[in-house]
């Protein structure tokens, strides 16, 4: 996966040892990427933690499902604006060189 | 009031509504007019069939027995699908590449198309997802009785609601799964009847969520209120439980075959991961988000002892909104049905790839290409499979009587189907993993799920009791549910942990000490980094393919519209006139993948292999020849190196036996020579001796004079015999040489002064008396003898009008070198090798000698450990002595 494959700018014959702006940011964008999960499972795992049933301090079910369903949306959010920003570059994007632009809205969208 | 002949009224409409949609999803798809079929929207909504009946109606009795708990069966698949860009998208893409039909098709094309590998998968697979099945019956049976509770009618029994669901669900599977063999393996018409099922479940789930919370409880607040107040309101999650659920939804979501079927074989295109990677925990989110509060209110309203599992449709029904009931049983209904269809789909494919197939194949022997219609038989295993399946999973419902609670059969399923994990994922990432620690690691895991999970639970009868009590073979620490003495873990956390943790470390310590054959290596590369190449793994030869075999094989597989259709494209892609393509490798292997899309990549292989027949080429077929190819190259520069060496000999042959005629002739004319030099010199003798003798009146004078002419003949006759004794002496090795020390300058006075002394001719020696002050020891008398020898021939033979001769001395690296050169024409190129030879002479006539001086001379100077060679590249006769230093020393002066 060759963010490098971007135009040359004219005059350069060989690649700088840095990316331009845009691929780096891409390339941070997909670092988020692989931590999301790594971050929901962290969060996920946060009731692990909490005083149970019986226990003193004991936390409320409602609270629970607050802060889950919290959590989950927040993820989701997060996968969204993910997946927005990596439509855009699906042109030069190597993952499909294929036929670009789907007509279709996305689900929900 | 809903009754249950309205019940089944609404249920076969719904059916019918199933059957016309997927129908006309079908029809589209079938004309290209589908694009909206192909959507992100549809991808997503398929995904849903991991929401089956135990979420629609279990995961509301979940929650009233254990809180929060069931939200992990939903964060697993959610976590799943946030990674999407470096996990499902790898998964999707070699589904893709590699024409994956099933579960059990990924991870024997991974480790070298092993077909046990896949045989494997597929037991574990049937084993584990027969209970799921069953339980999806037990939920449509369950939701029937309840209406029958609520309005009895006559005849009803669980038994024949149980059968008929069965046969019409295996029905739907065989009408929409199994009408055609398309090479993607893609089903639009199920897809899209299963995105209407997931809609209809989603919406009843709301539905009856939102009566619960603003109908029953009077808004959000009051809602978490109800919560805080019930019996599940303080949190109770168990945290070894609450992690385990999670990473065992993770794996399922990933491992069951009917996931599988959406998520990677049902795929059009990679993106609409991207949607769904959002919308999917989105779906999920929205079907928990009122199964606390429905369990909640369920606890509340409902008589205690009331079935929670069935909440969604009891809360509603005794609340009299018979409408909501309807729709939510519509959504159970959906929820099980949509799953039942895919299971037994993904799990047909399975068994009619990996094992019907390569029985038939096998039976068949070599006539697969000329007997039998492969396409009917494929079609026909999968129906059949697909009626087993249905058939195993009514008879467990039946002889397990659905008792125990929904949730704990789908968790012991997921902790089966989680088995596939280890190798799926070591296939997608580790090149290192082979066949053998896959095998291995999935037989430990699936013992070991066997014996501390499905047996305990819902193999009552099966394990004898003392085994549960005293462990295996009377072993403590072999007790099913405490293995190695570890007491006091939930049965399921102590299921998975042992299991996969032994799985897990059985398939990397097998990967690691067992060694991959070439194809297992080829194709693990080719999964491992399927995003750098996807090119094909290996290579048919079609020189013996004929195109029409395998025209006639494809039509049986594919169809004969299909095939001509493929058959045409290829021809076009080649650029050939015919109808028929070439069979190039190129060809033969995507031939092979869009088979594989049908019958598995096993047996596709093994297809192909017996048309082309010998000409199949393995990756060790391809060893083989390259071994042989480099053994061939091996020798044949040996051949190579050999013939060098016979050219070379034959060169030196000719050129001895020129060398030899060349002798050969010198021999003669010496010996011509000879006779002549020894006749003149005894005709001149007898001549005159008789003179002597015969006649009277000499005179004195003359008697003389012809005395002395007989004398000076008779001398040339002993010269000639000396030199030719000498000669043979020399050559015999049988001299003595008188060796002794001295000046080498005196060695050229005395030759010089006794090769010129009494001669007629004017030859002018020109010597440097300064660097010839050297010292050695040698034979004087021989090496002056060789020194005159070159004198007088330079006399006899250097023809230019003022004759000169340079002798120079040198000191050249350890050696003396003495060169005669004079200013005449020189010795011929042609003749220069031959000069030193015996009976050698440049010209008869000018010849004084018998031409042996200068081979004498060659003979003495090897004697004395020198040598004599004739230098090329002057104008005159140039000769080189040189002799050994070690015996010289350089003078003083």
């Amino acid at each position: 996966m060759s963010d490098g494959a971007e135009e040359p700018v004219a005059g350069k014959k060989t690649p700088s040892v840095f990316l331009e702006r845009q691929s780096y940011r891409r390339r941070r964008l997909m670092d988020a990427a692989r931590l999301l999960p790594v971050l929901g499972a962290l969060l996920f795992a946060v009731p692990l933690i909490w005083p149970r049933a019986g226990q003193p301090g004991a936390v409320q079910s409602s609270h629970g499902v607050i802060y889950i369903f919290t959590v989950w949306a927040v993820l989701i959010l997060g996968n969204l604006w993910f997946g927005h920003l990596t439509r855009s570059w699906s042109g030069r994007d190597p993952v499909d060189p294929g036929r670009e632009g789907d007509s279709f809205p996305p689900a929900g969208g | 009031m809903a009754t249950l002949n309205l019940m089944v009224l609404v249920c076969l409409a719904y059916v019918a509504l199933l059957f016309i949609v997927a129908f006309a999803a079908d029809r589209f798809a079938a004309t290209g007019r589908s694009t909206w079929l192909r959507s992100p929207l549809i991808y997503t909504l398929s995904l849903s069939i991991y929401c089956t009946a135990w979420t629609f109606y279990g995961a509301v009795g979940y929650a009233a027995r254990s809180g929060l708990e069931f939200v992990t069966i939903y964060l697993g698949p959610t976590l799943v699908m946030m990674g999407w860009w470096w996990g499902l998208r790898k998964l999707v893409r070699v589904g893709r590449s590699q024409r994956v039909t099933s579960v059990a098709d990924l991870i024997s094309s991974r480790y070298g198309k092993s077909n046990l590998l896949a045989i494997a998968v597929t037991v574990l697979a049937v084993i584990g997802i027969t209970p799921y099945i069953a339980l999806q019956l037990q939920s449509i049976t369950l939701s029937f009785s309840i209406f029958f509770e609520e309005a009895p009618v006559g005849s009803y029994s669980d038994a024949s609601v149980v059968f008929w669901v069965a046969v019409g669900l295996a029905v739907f599977a065989i009408l929409f799964g199994t009408r055609n063999l398309d090479a993607n393996e893609r089903h639009h018409g199920v897809v899209t009847a299963i995105a209407l099922e997931a809609v209809v479940k989603l919406v009843a789930l709301l539905a009856v969520g939102i009566f619960v919370v603003w109908g029953l409880s009077g808004g959000v607040a009051e809602t978490l209120a109800r919560i805080d107040a019930s019996p599940i309101g303080e949190w109770q999650v168990n945290g070894s439980r609450w992690a385990t659920i999670t990473f065992l939804a993770v794996a399922a979501f990933v491992c069951l075959p009917r996931m599988f079927q959406v998520m990677v074989v049902e795929n059009d295109d990679e993106r609409h991961l991207r949607t769904a990677a959002w919308a999917f925990p989105l779906y999920l989110l929205l079907i928990s988000l009122f199964v606390v509060p429905i369990a909640v209110v369920g606890l509340d309203v409902m008589p205690a002892g009331a079935n929670p599992d069935m909440f969604v449709l009891t809360v509603p029904l005794a609340q009299g909104k018979a409408a909501l009931a309807m729709l939510s049983f519509l959504g159970g209904f959906s929820s099980a049905t949509s799953m039942v269809i895919v299971a037994a789909m993904a799990l047909s494919t399975m068994v009619s790839n990996h094992v019907v197939m390569p029985i038939w194949l096998s039976a068949q022997g070599d006539r697969a290409s000329v007997s039998g219609d492969v396409r009917s038989v494929v079609l026909l295993a999968r129906r059949i499979s697909i009626g087993a399946i249905m058939a195993l999973g009514y008879f467990y419902f039946r002889l397990s009587g659905g008792g125990s609670a929904l949730a704990s059969i789908g968790l012991i399923s997921f902790a089966g189907i989680a088995q596939i994990l280890p190798a799926m994922i070591g296939g997608l990432f580790w090149r290192g993993a082979t066949r053998i620690g896959a095998l291995a690691g999935l037989t430990v895991g699936f013992a070991l799920w066997l014996y501390t999970l499905l047996l305990p639970q819902l193999g009552a009868g099966i394990l004898p009791q003392s085994v549960l009590e005293q462990g295996l073979f009377g072993f403590g620490w072999l007790r099913p549910e405490a293995l190695f003495g570890i007491e006091g873990l939930d049965p399921i956390v102590h299921s998975v942990m042992w299991s996969m943790l032994l799985n897990a470390g059985v398939f990397c310590l097998g990967s690691m000490l067992s060694f991959p054959s070439p194809l297992e290596r080829l194709q693990g590369a080719q999964f491992v980094d399927v995003f750098d190449h996807s090119a094909g793994p290996r290579g048919w030869t079609g020189s013996v393919a004929q195109s029409e075999d395998l025209m006639i094989m494809t039509q049986r597989i594919l169809g004969a519209r299909e095939a001509q259709v493929l058959f045409q494209r290829e021809a076009a892609l080649q650029g050939g006139r015919g109808h028929l393509p070439e069979p190039t490798p190129l060809f033969l292997e995507r031939l092979e993948r869009e088979l594989s899309g049908s019958v598995g990549a096993a047996a596709a292989h093994a297809m192909i292999g017996q048309i082309v027949g010998g000409s199949s080429v393995s990756v060790e077929d391809l060893l083989a020849v390259a071994d042989e190819s480099a053994q061939l190259m091996e020798y044949s520069s040996q051949l190579e190196a050999k013939s060098a060496e016979l050219a070379r000999t034959a060169r030196k042959l000719r050129e001895a036996n020129e060398k030899l005629t060349q002798i050969s002739l010198q021999k003669d004319a010496f010996l011509g020579q000879i006779s002549h030099e020894l006749r003149t010199p005894m005709t001149s003798i007898r001549a005159f001796s008789e003179i002597l003798r015969d006649e009277d009146n000499l005179t004195e004078g003359e008697k003389v004079r012809y005395a002395g002419i007989i004398h000076d003949e008779a001398l040339r006759l002993t010269r000639l015999l000396n030199d030719l004794l000498d000669l043979s002496v020399l050559e015999s090795g049988q001299v003595t040489l008188n060796m002794r020390t001295g000046l080498i300058s005196e060695v050229l006075d005395r030759a010089v002064s006794a090769a010129l002394a009494g001669a007629e001719g004017s030859l002018l020696v020109r010597r440097r008396q300064g660097t010839e002050a050297i010292r050695l020891t040698s034979d004087f008398d021989r090496l002056a003898q060789v020194f005159i020898n070159l004198i007088s021939n330079a006399q006899k033979y250097c023809n230019a009008p003022q004759p000169e001769l340079v002798i120079s001395v040198h000191d050249v690296g350890g050696q003396v070198v003495v060169d005669f050169i004079d200013n005449g024409g020189g010795v011929p190129v042609e003749v220069q090798s031959t000069v030193f030879e015996k009976f050698f002479r440049v010209n008869a006539e000018k010849a004084g000698g018998a031409g042996l001086g200068l081979a004498i001379s060659k003979e003495i100077m090897q004697r004395l450990g020198g040598d004599i060679v004739y230098l090329p590249g002057h104008t005159g006769g140039a000769f080189r002595v040189s002799l050994p230093l070690e015996e010289a020393q350089v003078g003083q002066g």
